[in-house]
């Protein structure tokens, strides 16, 4: 399989998502820069990466989702492709409109970094492929606007629409107020666009793919993407 | 305006004017006001560096660079440098720390290395007061908004509390970076005929004379200062970090110097004098953001996010080609000329001409007068006392509560200490680990400093500070490779304060030298005091160390049920500077075991053998709060407890369970290596002291029973 | 002609304001009780060349609607002055 990072002025986790898949799926893995107008046509997984594209200033992702590799990947995810935005990147796509909501200043005001569990809510998307109800991932977070927020009517939508794919939990996977480190409504961690080709999650899981640092069960993600690919013939 | 209005001395004008032969002019005399200030030239404390020992095996760039440089094997490096910004962080908390975050990445970032780490020394009041709150909050949110979105995971440092400090904060900010040897920059490079280029954020006035501002002491009203505070912008430093590695990867940069202190004119002049060259600055040419500026102020201006490059002139294009990619000015501003002049003019105007090393190298050193401090002799009363059983729970939990040695996941929980995917070990541990992925190693860094000590004995005070430091990276495996420091004390010109400081920096240079440990790097930041007020000395020191593997890498916080307890060392440790005395006296007082070379040798010996052989789960080193905290630390990071079974004549001194200083630590050792253990240690000093179990309790026998959930919650808060 | 406008960008109703909530504890705690709510925004001041004024709105309005505001969470105000 072939997957390429997106790089924007500020990006910090583009390397560090490129070390990550490409250790765990022995894969290459390319950076894309930003200013790029069209994907590769071998693009099976496309990330953006967490970090402070363009400084977090005027809105996190707010100047990144108006950069002219948006209209390459929004073709792309039209097609089907999958994309994946983590933190940074998460922010990026609900901006671009991409995903659904918005994400606001963390609860206590402060940035939180901490490892953090999340549980999986739903297994059929092909980043959960091969994931279980209510398994839980020990995966870290590390921002100040963390706080998932969707006006009533949008709750309900996603919510009906199944679009929910990870949310705080505690160690066993509990899922309540004491265990949402940022006040996300719903707990919410991660959702997947209708279509559930496109998913922003908040946790990083290129920091939870290697045992020295703690947690491999971000690598598990990866494994879903790469199985998910593998059946459909791309390997 | 004269030369007192730039804040130069008497004895430094009329040594301009015997080296100029001629009288400076107003713009010349700016310029030397801030670069023969405290600050910039080191003129108090230049002799009494040379106390340090800066040779090592490991050692490829000792002090004189932007930063000390260390070998970590297959052709790697570590750069690595510790840097003040006190005083803007006590007029504007939250800028004057990231700042300095800002600073000291720029200067790893001069010498070609990617910043890998950054680590935080913090002094501050310890009465939680409104404005010491504030001050806390502001310089921790400012640590972290800086270092966490220029990607530089900060992953730990040391955070000490006392009145001394209150009104005079410290900001220690240290960072580490890697770097290939042969990719290394000096600003000993430079040639006549190449181009100087201002990469980065366009000139304004922040800090026009911020240098003088650091090498006085703050007024009554420090809102008065704040126009001299520069603000961080740490997006663009993040371009800054990426547009160098490109152009250090093409080749394109045969100097580089970082814009701190005193600006343009520092690094220029610095370039120049270092490769025996001249260099002309055309003030016209800096891209200025503010109108009409004087070219004394382009000169001066600290802005931020600048860094000064020496290209071949063939290389102009390509480098503008990679300054606009990353969205970054790139300006063209002069050249290396053979005159060793240092000269900038404005519009064909010359506006200073000195000779480049009289601008950096030029202050004559002072040597103030010093004298034994008389408290000193008062100070010396030896104090005992007793710890009844009925207040031991009591006072082991206030010591616990201490702000000193309680948790402090609420500051390095608002830093990223993991981005770069490289942090092992990381805040809240006595040692941090990063991985290079360069080379398949591991850095072992510590950071700490003994003020309490220094206070009572500054030779052995700045002894333990390095110790301190030391210790915790002998005893998880490492091997030291080198050290850097920041040395923050008050007024050089009070004849005590100076006495105190030449000796606590000959204390901790005898250790360091003792102990194998080459200063390759460092900082003084002096005049930290305000009316009636001054802080204690505070020699911070931090450490690099290397583990070629994790094989031997002995963590701390992972005993394990069944392990035994042992304590190393010397029984019983000093109450004179202890964190105990200081709760239970509200003071401090008496002598502090002094510093024996032989002890620290014998332990450091030990504890690398005792890694080496795997024979134990986890070790921590004795320190603030003594031996009982250092039991409630292991068993609230393993989440075990333990049952400690001690002689009740040995539980009934405090210097045994509250003593610090000395080479003492405990190790859980697993039953099955226990001989192994016992015959590296039998002949330095050894006493099983309990046994590691599952339940969630702490039992001292016969003296205290406490829950884990107790002693977390105090601990916590 | 240059214009100078105003553009006042606030959270929606509905949206969680956790910065005007902290602000509001703090105040109370200044003994500010009498204070029911606040809610915090932002204030950009932008100086545009325009033929008219309504052009020089009608721009601002794009650039809202472009970048400047998440119409998901916020609703904005402008005010033009000319600057003649």
């Amino acid at each position: 399989m072939r997957a390429y990072v997106v790089v924007f002025p500020g990006s910090n986790c583009d390397r560090d998502v490129v070390h990550s898949l490409a250790t765990r799926l022995k894969t290459p893995v390319l950076t894309l820069w930003y200013e790029e107008n069209h994907l590769p046509s071998d693009a099976d997984l496309v990330v953006l990466p967490g970090g402070f594209s363009y400084g977090d200033y005027l809105r996190c992702g707010a100047m990144a989702a108006t950069a002219p590799i948006l209209q390459g990947i929004k073709n792309y995810a039209e097609n089907g492709g999958l994309v994946l935005g983590i933190c940074n990147g998460f922010q990026i796509l609900t901006e671009a409109r991409l995903l659904p909501g918005a994400l606001l200043a963390n609860k206590n005001l402060k940035f939180i970094c901490r490892q953090c569990t999340v549980r999986v809510e739903r297994t059929d998307t092909p980043f959960t492929s091969n994931l279980q109800i209510g398994q839980v991932l020990k995966m870290p977070i590390a921002h100040h606007e963390g706080l998932y927020f969707l006006p009533p009517e949008d709750l309900k939508r996603v919510l009906a629409n199944r679009q929910v794919v990870f949310r705080y939990c505690s160690n066993d996977g509990t899922v309540d107020e004491e265990n949402n480190p940022n006040g996300s409504i719903e707990n919410i961690a991660g959702v997947v666009n209708e279509r559930g080709n496109v998913l922003g999650l908040m946790p990083h899981p290129e920091r939870a793919s290697e045992k020295i640092l703690g947690s491999e069960d971000g690598g598990l993600i990866w494994d879903s993407v790469a199985l998910w690919l593998a059946k459909r013939g791309r390997r | 305006m004269n030369y007192k209005t730039v804040g130069l001395r008497k004895e430094e004008y009329l040594a301009i004017k015997k080296m100029l032969g001629r009288e400076p002019n107003e713009s010349e005399l700016r310029i030397l006001g801030v670069m023969w200030s405290e600050h910039c030239s080191y003129k108090s404390t230049r002799s009494i560096l040379k106390m340090f020992n800066s040779e090592g095996k490991h050692v490829i760039q000792g002090p004189g660079e932007n930063a000390g440089i260390v070998d970590i094997g297959g052709g790697w490096a570590a750069a690595f440098k510790v840097e003040s910004h006190n005083h803007p962080s006590a007029v504007e908390p939250y800028q004057g720390a990231a700042t300095g975050v800002g600073g000291i990445i720029r200067d790893i970032l001069a010498v070609g290395a990617w910043p890998t780490a950054c680590l935080d020394g913090l002094f501050f009041g310890k009465t939680p007061n409104n404005s010491t709150l504030s001050l806390i909050e502001g310089v921790v949110a400012g640590i972290g908004g800086y270092g966490n979105a220029v990607g530089v995971p900060t992953v730990g440092g040391k955070t000490f509390f006392d009145d001394s400090y209150e009104g005079n904060p410290l900001v220690n900010a240290m960072c580490v970076g890697t770097v290939h040897q042969e990719s290394v920059i000096t600003s000993r490079t430079a040639k006549v005929g190449q181009w100087v280029v201002l990469l980065g954020s366009r000139t304004g006035r922040d800090g026009i004379a911020g240098a003088a501002f650091a090498s006085t002491e703050l007024a009554e009203d420090t809102k008065s200062s704040k126009p001299q505070v520069q603000i961080g912008d740490p997006f663009v430093e993040k371009l800054l970090i990426e547009c160098c590695h490109e152009l250090l990867k093409d080749k394109l940069i045969a100097s580089m110097q970082d814009m701190g202190a005193a600006g343009i004119t520092s690094s220029a002049s610095e370039i120049a004098a270092k490769s025996g060259t001249g260099i002309h600055i055309y003030a016209e040419k800096v891209p200025t953001r503010e109108a009409n500026m004087t070219p004394w102020e382009i000169a001066l201006s600290e802005s931020q996010e600048r860094m000064l490059l020496i290209i071949e002139p063939d290389n102009f294009d390509k480098v503008k080609k990679c300054a606009e990619k990353w969205l970054l000015e790139c300006a063209l501003i002069g050249e290396i000329t053979s005159d060793k002049r240092f000269r900038i003019t404005n519009h064909g105007e010359t506006v200073v001409d000195l000779p480049a090393e009289m601008v950096g190298g030029g202050c004559p050193v002072i040597d103030w007068p010093s004298q034994k401090p008389a408290y000193l002799e008062n100070i010396k009363v030896e104090k005992k006392y007793e710890v009844p059983q009925e207040r031991f729970k009591e006072l082991f939990l206030s010591v616990l509560t201490d702000p000193n040695v309680r948790d402090k996941s609420w500051i390095y929980e608002q830093y990223d200490h993991m981005v770069q995917t490289n942090t092992v070990a990381g805040p809240g541990n006595p040692v941090s680990v990063i991985r290079i992925k360069e080379n398949g190693t591991f850095l072992a860094l510590s950071m700490d400093c003994d003020p309490w000590s220094c206070w009572l004995d500054p030779y052995n005070g700045g002894a333990e500070s390095f110790l301190k430091a030391a210790r915790p990276l002998w005893a998880c495996g490492a091997e030291v490779l080198g050290m850097t420091d920041c040395l923050n004390y008050p007024s050089p010109e009070s004849p005590e304060n100076y006495w105190v400081l030449k000796e606590s920096v000959r204390g901790l240079a005898q250790a360091a030298k003792d102990l194998e440990c080459p200063v390759v790097s460092g900082n003084v930041s002096l005049y930290n005091e305000s009316p009636g007020k001054k802080i204690l000395p505070s020699p911070l020191v931090g450490i690099v160390g290397l583990l070629r593997d994790l094989d031997t890498f002995l963590p701390s916080g992972r005993m394990e049920a069944k392990d035994i307890l042992f304590l190393v060392g010397p029984e019983k440790g000093s109450l004179a500077g202890s964190l105990f005395q200081r709760i239970m006296d509200g003071t401090i007082q008496g002598k502090p075991t002094p510093y024996d070379a032989d002890l620290e040798r014998k332990f450091k010996e030990r504890a690398i053998k005792t890694s080496k052989e795997k024979c134990c789960s986890s070790v921590r080193v004795i320190g603030s709060g003594g031996l009982a905290i250092s039991i409630a630390k292991e068993c609230i990071f393993a989440q075990k407890g333990a049952r400690i079974n001690i002689a009740p004549e040995l539980l009934k001194r405090p210097e045994f369970l509250f003593g610090e200083g000395r080479p003492r630590a405990i190790y859980s050792v697993k039953p099955s290596m226990v001989s192994l253990f016992e015959s590296i240690w039998r002949d330095f000093g050894l006493l099983k002291i309990g046994t590691v179990i599952e339940d969630h309790t702490l039992d001292i026998s016969g003296l205290a029973n406490f829950t884990l959930q107790e002693i977390l919650g105090c601990w916590r808060g | 002609m240059l214009y100078h406008i105003k553009v006042l960008v606030y959270l929606k109703d509905g949206v969680l304001d956790t910065q005007g909530k902290a602000v509001l504890g703090t105040l109370h705690r200044m003994n500010y009780t009498e204070l029911k709510d606040i809610r915090i925004g932002k204030y950009l001041q932008l100086w545009i060349e325009a033929p008219d004024k309504e052009t020089a709105k009608k721009r601002v309005v794009e650039m809202c609607s472009d970048l400047l505001v998440n119409d998901l969470i916020e609703d904005y105000s402008i005010e033009v002055d000319d600057i003649s």
